[in-house]
């Protein structure tokens, strides 16, 4: 009959009016900033260096080897190499990024950095509310501002972080047995360098 | 329960304070000055009731739509209006450079100045109209019919098309929907016997035991209210009759180039017109400024008008929440295919209540008659165009 | 003859002038609502309210309207007249002084015709009902059959242009 969807329709609008006053379901209003959704947890929107340890410049775990760098496709990471050295997280010494800038007014969230990286120096930050009123400056982070903890990381990315220092810890467990072979090996040839010189040596 | 002295002093009050204040003045401009007194009344009441109609639109169309409203500005939002006014007042006003200055300049105080007019003929309460006129009904839809010649001059002056399309279809819709409007007030007229608003008013105040005498409480009544909503929706532009000035449609219509106190102007009159009209429809069907319940009467007058016109604006946003817009063609076809014979079946229909004199016997036949009319109507309008669930040539 | 009469009367010229000498189309439609609107008043000013208000309602309410669609379909409103006087203006201003005679003299020889009455007569629009159905029913009929065919003409004239752009 003519007219009947239209009361139905506005029975259903008269829930809704009714109901937002009572219940959750009919009204999904989350009032940001007072309230606020968690994110999920492999949400990603910038870059950030991640570092192991008390110190952050000691404990980093970019090596600057500049595979980021150059696989970056709107190109917005910037780093200059260091003139010294300083132990890894095995002991070997190497090389650490001076500067590492990142515009993130050109990032584009892609995560290529955090998959091309085989350090797992660079993983991929949660944190969205970075407005600011200076258009340039304040959109150009630096190495300081880039690098968070080991910790941080557990807690924004739980799983993944779990994962990433199981891999790790693997590494450094295969280095050091690596290592451990290794100085047997050389000790072996010593002990048996030094037992052939008496040997061939004599009265 | 009779009227006590209190009760017919809160009843009068405005009208005992006018006396006052006009005591203080010559005998000889007296009238004059109850005049002017009543229409600073008007001036004030009614854009206040707009603002606070604004704001219960926008949160009442939020709940609606499952979300809050505007809820920053004031408690609860509700000083909203303020925040629109003031943005209203310092927007630079952008004229076109083609426009037409003078016609762009005039339209909205043309309709703002119609649409006012047509305040002075409502009846607020017992005794509380501005001009008690002998043919106050014909000056209103004159007021009325005068709003449609500013929308066209507001679209075209712009020289913008999506102006003069917007002006098009919102003067062809007033145009058809015109005709309705004022066939279901002329079957209020036949019953009454007058074109007075007040006559209309004193007709509709009797009460058998608690019941009223409401015109909507008869066959033809409650036939010819339903039309008069449906036309009163589609005077004012307003949904599901809005494409005039549908935002996704046409931009803004025919006050796209409209910006700040002009822009405010428009929306003013639009939703001024929304209370003439519904305070018409309150006079000639639900008794105007009569209580529901003839013991209710110890609440005054006019709190019984506004709250009959409140109840018909709450009526207003509740059908803007649920239904989809109408497009021009369906707009048209359902005033001249449906509404207008159905409101000249509904005339027929009064004078048979008329002539057939008091008893049972004319509820049932006026009933029987416009029940099965509506219902042929109907399906013969819904049959031609099929309407039904949609199905799709190539996705099954 | 009072000073509201001398005012309405100014207004009512003054736009049935700007109707004829303004250079757009439209302004000149809208200066016609003005006088339009004038005469209304004047109708009021008469105590006739529902000729008045009838004025207002059917003229400026659907006349006006109509003379403003015509002219904006009809032709492109940008092309502004080069002049507002036309060629044969001699032979027209005789035949408005024709018109004008005639009209006067009808409405002076009637007022002449009528007996002299103190208070004009309170028509209601009770009476003027009465007086539709009843002594002038034919009149009504014949106006009604008018617009009637007029409408069925418009329809079939919308129809057959539908009919040949399909």
């Amino acid at each position: 009959m003519l007219g009947e969807g239209i009361i139905k329709g506005m029975l259903e609008t008269a829930k809704n009016f009714a109901g937002s006053f009572v219940s959750e379901e009919r009204l999904t209003t989350v009032e940001y900033p007072e309230q606020r959704i968690p994110t999920a947890e492999n949400a990603r929107v910038f870059p950030f260096l991640v570092y192991d340890g008390p110190d952050w410049q000691a404990g980093l775990r970019c090596v600057a080897c500049q595979i980021c760098e150059k696989e970056c496709p709107p190109k917005c990471i910037y780093i200059e190499k260091s003139k010294d050295k300083k132990p890894d997280f095995v002991g070997k010494p190497q090389i650490y990024p001076a500067k590492f800038d990142i515009d993130i007014s050109v990032c584009m969230s892609c995560q290529i950095c955090v998959e091309v990286c085989p350090f797992e120096a660079i993983k991929m930050d949660t944190q969205f509310e970075l407005a600011t009123d200076d258009r340039f400056g304040g959109l150009l982070m630096d190495r300081q501002q880039l690098a968070k903890s080991n910790e941080y990381y557990h807690s924004i990315h739980p799983t993944e972080a779990t994962e990433v220092d199981a891999r790790l810890a693997q590494e450094k467990v295969a280095a050091e047995a690596k290592a451990k072979a290794a100085a047997q090996a050389a000790a072996a040839k010593a002990a048996a360098a030094k037992a052939e010189t008496p040997a061939t040596g004599g009265h | 329960m009779a009227a006590t002295p209190i009760s017919v002093t809160i009843d009068q009050i405005f009208i005992l304070f006018r006396d006052w204040l006009v005591h203080f003045l010559p005998v000889a401009v007296r009238p004059f000055a109850a005049v002017v007194l009543g229409v600073i009344a008007i001036a004030c009441v009614f854009p206040g009731l707009f603002a606070l109609t604004t704001v219960f639109e926008r949160k009442g169309l939020g709940r609606m739509q499952n979300r809050l409203g505007p809820n920053r500005v004031g408690p609860f939002g509700f000083f909203q209006p303020i925040a629109d006014g003031i943005k209203a007042l310092t927007k630079e006003d952008v004229i076109p450079f083609r426009a037409d200055a003078v016609v762009h300049f005039i339209a909205p105080l043309v309709l703002v100045v119609a649409v006012f007019m047509g305040f002075a003929v409502l009846p607020m309460g017992r005794n509380m109209v501005l001009v008690d006129m002998d043919s106050g009904l014909l000056f209103f839809f004159a007021m009325g019919a005068s709003t449609e010649l500013s929308v066209f001059m507001a679209g075209w002056s712009s020289r913008n098309k999506y102006s003069i399309l917007g002006a098009m279809r919102a003067v062809g819709q007033m145009i058809s929907y015109e005709v309705p409007l004022l066939l279901s007030s002329v079957s209020v007229v036949m019953i009454a016997g007058s074109l007075s608003l007040t006559k209309i008013v004193e007709a509709q105040n009797h009460y058998t035991g608690i019941f009223p005498h409401w015109y909507v409480f008869t066959p033809w009544g409650f036939a010819a209210f339903l039309m008069f909503s449906i036309a009163a929706t589609a005077e004012t532009n307003r949904s599901p009759f809005d494409l005039p000035e549908g935002e996704s449609e046409l931009v803004a219509g025919y006050f796209t180039e409209y910006s700040g106190f002009k822009f405010a102007l428009f929306f003013l009159g639009e939703y001024l017109g929304m209370f003439s009209i519904s305070g018409l429809g309150a006079t000639l069907f639900l008794g105007g400024w009569s209580a529901p319940l003839s013991f209710l009467n110890v609440i005054p007058s006019w709190i019984w008008f506004f709250s009959k016109v409140m109840a018909a604006i709450f009526i207003f946003i509740w059908m803007r929440g649920t239904l989809p817009r109408l497009r021009q063609d369906q707009l048209m076809n359902f005033a001249w295919k449906f509404v207008l014979p159905f409101t000249l079946l509904n005339l027929v229909v009064t004078a048979l209540w008329r002539f057939m004199g008091e008893g049972w016997a004319r509820w049932v036949v006026c009933t029987a008659i416009l029940a099965l009319a509506y219902v042929l109507m109907g399906r013969t309008g819904m049959h031609r165009k099929k309407i039904g669930p949609r199905s799709y040539r190539y996705a099954e | 003859m009072s000073f509201a009469f001398y005012l309405i009367v100014a207004l009512t010229l003054a736009g049935g002038l700007a109707a004829v000498l303004l250079r757009n189309t439209v302004h000149c439609a809208l200066a016609l609502t003005v006088a339009f609107a004038g005469l209304a008043l004047l109708f009021l000013g008469l105590d006739a309210q529902f000729a008045g208000f009838a004025q207002i309602l059917v003229y400026i309410g659907a006349v006006a309207i109509l003379v403003v669609f015509a002219i904006l379909l009809t032709r492109s409103s940008e092309a502004e007249q080069e002049g507002v006087f036309s060629k044969s203006w001699l032979v027209g201003l005789v035949i408005a002084a024709g018109v004008f005679a005639v009209l006067g003299w009808a409405v002076l020889a009637s007022a002449r015709a009528l007996p002299w009455q103190a208070a004009a007569p309170i028509v209601t629009v009770r009476d003027i009902g009465n007086v539709l159905v009843g002594r002038y029913v034919l009149p009504l009929e014949i106006v009604a059959l008018l617009l009637t065919a007029a409408t069925i003409g418009a329809v079939i004239v919308a129809l057959h242009e539908k009919e040949r752009t399909r």
